[in-house]
C-alpha cells in the first residue's frame, strides 16, 4: 500500500504491516561469502593469494610441531615452575598454592563474577597438572588444590564469609606467602630471626613462581600508590600536585630496564643503611612497583576525569566529607571505567616482569636460557631454543588471556543495566 | 507574626555578589526567605538563579555578601558548610543519581555515612520515602533502568532522607520529557503542603502560580522583582518583568 502524496489527509487501513523476509542472497553462508570475499575481481584474488598462502603456513608450522623436540621442557620441569627452590622443601609453594586455591574459591564462591571466572580458570589448570605424569607428588598438592578450590566455591557459596574478611585474607596472604616460601622471618635488622624450616634465600626462588611473585607484588602494590598519584595530581595543594606529577612523568620518561638497573644499584642510597642490603628480589619489586604505578595513576586520572561534575555536586549536597566523597561515589565509578585499562597494564606489568631475567632473577625467561645453555642439548641440530621460547610464550599467554577474559566478563557485569 | 519562633527567617542572603572572573553574575542580590516558605524564582537563562541557590550550599561560592542559612553563617569554615548542608536537600535539573548504586542504596548512602543512621532504619525510612514519591517497587533498580520522571522522583526522596529542613530544587523539570514533568511537579506540591520550605528555579509558571508563596524575578544577576503570584502574574510593576511573561505566557 502506497500513500498518496498529495492528500492532506490519509489514514492507514493495513497497519501494522507484517515484517518480511530479506532477499536470499542478503543473508546465510552464500551471501556473506559474497558480500566479504568475493565481492569483485580484486578481492576474489585476495582471497585465493591468502588462502594459499594459509595453506603453507599451517602445514610447515605442523610439520615441526610434530618434530619438535620437546624433552628439555620436560626434563626441566620443575626448574620452569619453582627455579632452585630445594626439592626437599618443595611443600612450602605447596602450601602456597593450597592457600590461594582455597581463597580463589573462597572467593568465587562469595563473590562470583571476576572470581568465578578466574577460579574457573585456576581449576582447568590444576586439574590438567593433576592428570598429567610430572610427578606423583606434584600431581597429589594439584589435586588438593584443586578439592579446596572446590570445597572453598561451595563454603562461599553456602556460609555468608564477611566480605572484609576475606579481602583481609588476600591482602594478609601476600606476606604470608613470603614467609612460607623463605621458611621464617629473616629481618636481622629489625632484630627479628625465625625459622619453621631451613631458610631458602630468594636469590634461589625462580621459573613461574618467581614470575608469578613479581607480577602480583607488583599489581597489589603498584594499586593504592596509583590510585594515590591519581588523587595526588587532581589536588588543590601545590606541593602534593607538583609531587605527583613530577613523580609519575619521570617514570613514565625512563625505560623499566633503567628501573631496574638503578634499583640493583641505587637502592640501598635511596634507603636507611640500617635497612642493610635489600636482596635482589626486593629491588626488582620496587622498581617495578613504583614503574607501574606512574602508568596505573595515569589510568586512574582518565577514569576520574570522566565523572561528570554533577556526580561531585550531588554528593557535596548530601553533606559527604571529601574522603567518603571519593570512597564511595567518585572512585567506585572512576575505577570501573578504566577496568580495561587497567587489566591492559596488569597483562604488560606480568609480562614486563620478564625483564627481570636481565638483572639476575631466575624467573621463567632466565630459566629458559639456562636450559637452552644446558650440555645436554648441545648435540641437537638447530638448538632447543625455538621450543623452549615456544613454551614460556604458551605460558605467558595463558595467564595474559585469562586475565583479560576475566576482565572483560567484569566489565559486563558492572555495566550498571543499562545507560 | 514577627519574632514568633515558627516564622523565623531561614535563608537569609544580603547584598551577595560573584563574579566568574570578569563576569558578575550576581550584583547584590539580596533575599529572606521564612520558615515553610515556598519560593520561586523565575527569569531568562543567564539571569543567575541557579547560580543563586547553588551559593546556599555553597556549590558556588560568592565573593561578599553574607548567607546565615538557619542561624548558620555561610564562611569558608568546613564545619559550617557541612552543617548548611546537612539542612539542606537539593534536587538537579540532570538528577544526578549514583549510577554504580541502586535506588536503595542512593536514598540511604548519605543518612548512614553522614548522619550516621542504622542501615535498617535508614532502609525503612527510604522504603517510606520511596511510598511518598510514588514508586516504591523500584527500590532495587539502577538509575539507568529507570524514566528520567522516576528518577528525578528518587533524588527527591534521596535529598528527604537527609531530613532537611530546606529542598532546593535547580530547574528539576527542564531535563524531562514533557508527559514526566507532571509526576515531578505533584511530588513538589505535596512536599510544598507538607510544610516543607522550597527554593524552586524553575519555568513552569503552573507550579509558580499554584504553589509558590512569593515569586523572584531575576534578570542579569540581579533580582528584579518580588510578589505574591496574584500581584506577579496580574500587575507586575517592572518593564523587565512585563517582558518576560509576555514572552513565556504567550
Amino acid at each position: 500500500m502506497t500513500t498518496d502524496i498529495r492528500s492532506t489527509s490519509w489514514v492507514n487501513t493495513n497497519h501494522p504491516a507484517p515484517a518480511q523476509k530479506p532477499p536470499a542472497t542478503e543473508v546465510g553462508v552464500l551471501g556473506w561469502l559474497r558480500t566479504n570475499l568475493f565481492s569483485g575481481i580484486g578481492n576474489s584474488l585476495l582471497t585465493v593469494v591468502t588462502l594459499v598462502a594459509l595453506y603453507f603456513i599451517v602445514t610447515n608450522v605442523v610439520r615441526w610441531l610434530l618434530g619438535a623436540f620437546w624433552e628439555p621442557i620436560w626434563v626441566n620441569r620443575k626448574l620452569f615452575a619453582v627455579g632452585q627452590y630445594p626439592l626437599e622443601q618443595l611443600w612450602q609453594p605447596a602450601i602456597v598454592l593450597l592457600m590461594v586455591s582455597l581463597l580463589f574459591g573462597l572467593s568465587a564462591g562469595r563473590w562470583g563474577n571476576i572470581m568465578r571466572n578466574l577460579g574457573i580458570g585456576l581449576g582447568a589448570l590444576l586439574l590438567a597438572l593433576a592428570l598429567i605424569p610430572i610427578g606423583l607428588q606434584a600431581q597429589m598438592v594439584m589435586a588438593a588444590s584443586l578439592a579446596l578450590l572446590v570445597i572453598g566455591y561451595f563454603i562461599g557459596v553456602r556460609v555468608a564469609i564477611s566480605s572484609r574478611w576475606l579481602a583481609l585474607a588476600w591482602v594478609l596472604s601476600l606476606p604470608a606467602t613470603f614467609v612460607i616460601l623463605l621458611g621464617g622471618v629473616n629481618l636481622p635488622t629489625l632484630g627479628v630471626t625465625w625459622n619453621f624450616a631451613p631458610l631458602v634465600e630468594s636469590n634461589l626462588w625462580g621459573g613461574l613462581m618467581l614470575t608469578m611473585l613479581l607480577a602480583v607484588v607488583g599489581i597489589a602494590l603498584s594499586f593504592p600508590i596509583g590510585v594515590l598519584l591519581a588523587l595526588g595530581r587532581r589536588s588543590n595543594l601545590p606541593v602534593v600536585k607538583v609531587f605527583c606529577v613530577g613523580y609519575i612523568e619521570l617514570i613514565r620518561g625512563v625505560p623499566l630496564i633503567t628501573l631496574l638497573f638503578m634499583g640493583m644499584t641505587m637502592l640501598p642510597l635511596f634507603l636507611p643503611s640500617t635497612w642493610g642490603n635489600p636482596s635482589q628480589l626486593v629491588r626488582a619489586m620496587t622498581a617495578i612497583t613504583l614503574f607501574s604505578a606512574a602508568y596505573l595513576a595515569e589510568n586512574v586520572r582518565g577514569g576520574l576525569q570522566a565523572i561528570p561534575k554533577g556526580q561531585y555536586e550531588a554528593a557535596d549536597a548530601l553533606g559527604f566529607s571529601g574522603f567518603d566523597k571519593l570512597r564511595f561515589i567518585i572512585l567506585p565509578q572512576a575505577l570501573t571505567k578504566v577496568i580495561p585499562a587497567i587489566v591492559g597494564q596488569f597483562i604488560g606489568l606480568f609480562k614486563d616482569t620478564s625483564l627481570a631475567s636481565l638483572v639476575g632473577l631466575l624467573e621463567l625467561v632466565a630459566v629458559g636460557k639456562a636450559v637452552i645453555q644446558q650440555p645436554a642439548w648441545m648435540g641437537v641440530t638447530g638448538g632447543v631454543a625455538k621450543e623452549v621460547y615456544i613454551f614460556i610464550a604458551l605460558v605467558f599467554f595463558i595467564f595474559s588471556f585469562g586475565m583479560s577474559f576475566a576482565s572483560r566478563k567484569l566489565e559486563s557485569k558492572l555495566g550498571f543495566g543499562k545507560r | 507574626m514577627a519574632g514568633h519562633a515558627e516564622d523565623a527567617d531561614i535563608i537569609v542572603a544580603k547584598n551577595v555578589n560573584k563574579w566568574y572572573g570578569e563576569f558578575h553574575a550576581l550584583k547584590n542580590v539580596s533575599l529572606t526567605v521564612k520558615r515553610r516558605e515556598v519560593v520561586v524564582i523565575i527569569g531568562p537563562s543567564g539571569s543567575g538563579k541557579s547560580t543563586f541557590i547553588r551559593t546556599i550550599n555553597r556549590l558556588e561560592e560568592h565573593q561578599s555578601g553574607d548567607i546565615v542559612v538557619d542561624g548558620i553563617p555561610l564562611t569558608r569554615d568546613v564545619r559550617n558548610i557541612e552543617a548548611i548542608r546537612m539542612e539542606t536537600g537539593m534536587v538537579f535539573q540532570q538528577f544526578n543519581l549514583f549510577p554504580h548504586l541502586t535506588v536503595m542504596q542512593n536514598i540511604t548512602l548519605a543518612p548512614i555515612h553522614v548522619r550516621k543512621m542504622k542501615k535498617q532504619e535508614a532502609e525503612a525510612r527510604a522504603m517510606q520515602l520511596l511510598e511518598r514519591v510514588g514508586i516504591p517497587e523500584q527500590a532495587h533498580k539502577y538509575p539507568g533502568q529507570l524514566s528520567g520522571g522516576q528518577q528525578q522522583r528518587v533524588a527527591i526522596a534521596r535529598a528527604l532522607a537527609m531530613q532537611p529542613k530546606i529542598m532546593l530544587f535547580d530547574e528539576p523539570t527542564s531535563a524531562l520529557d514533557p508527559e514526566m514533568i507532571r509526576e515531578v511537579l505533584e511530588v513538589m506540591e505535596e512536599l510544598a503542603e507538607s510544610g516543607m520550605t522550597m527554593v524552586v528555579v524553575t519555568h513552569e509558571m503552573g507550579f509558580a502560580k499554584g504553589v509558590a508563596d512569593r515569586i523572584v524575578f531575576m534578570d542579569s544577576g540581579e533580582i528584579v522583582e518580588i510578589g505574591a503570584p496574584a500581584h506577579f502574574f496580574t500587575n507586575p510593576q517592572h518593564d523587565r518583568t512585563k517582558l518576560f511573561l509576555q514572552q513565556i505566557l504567550k
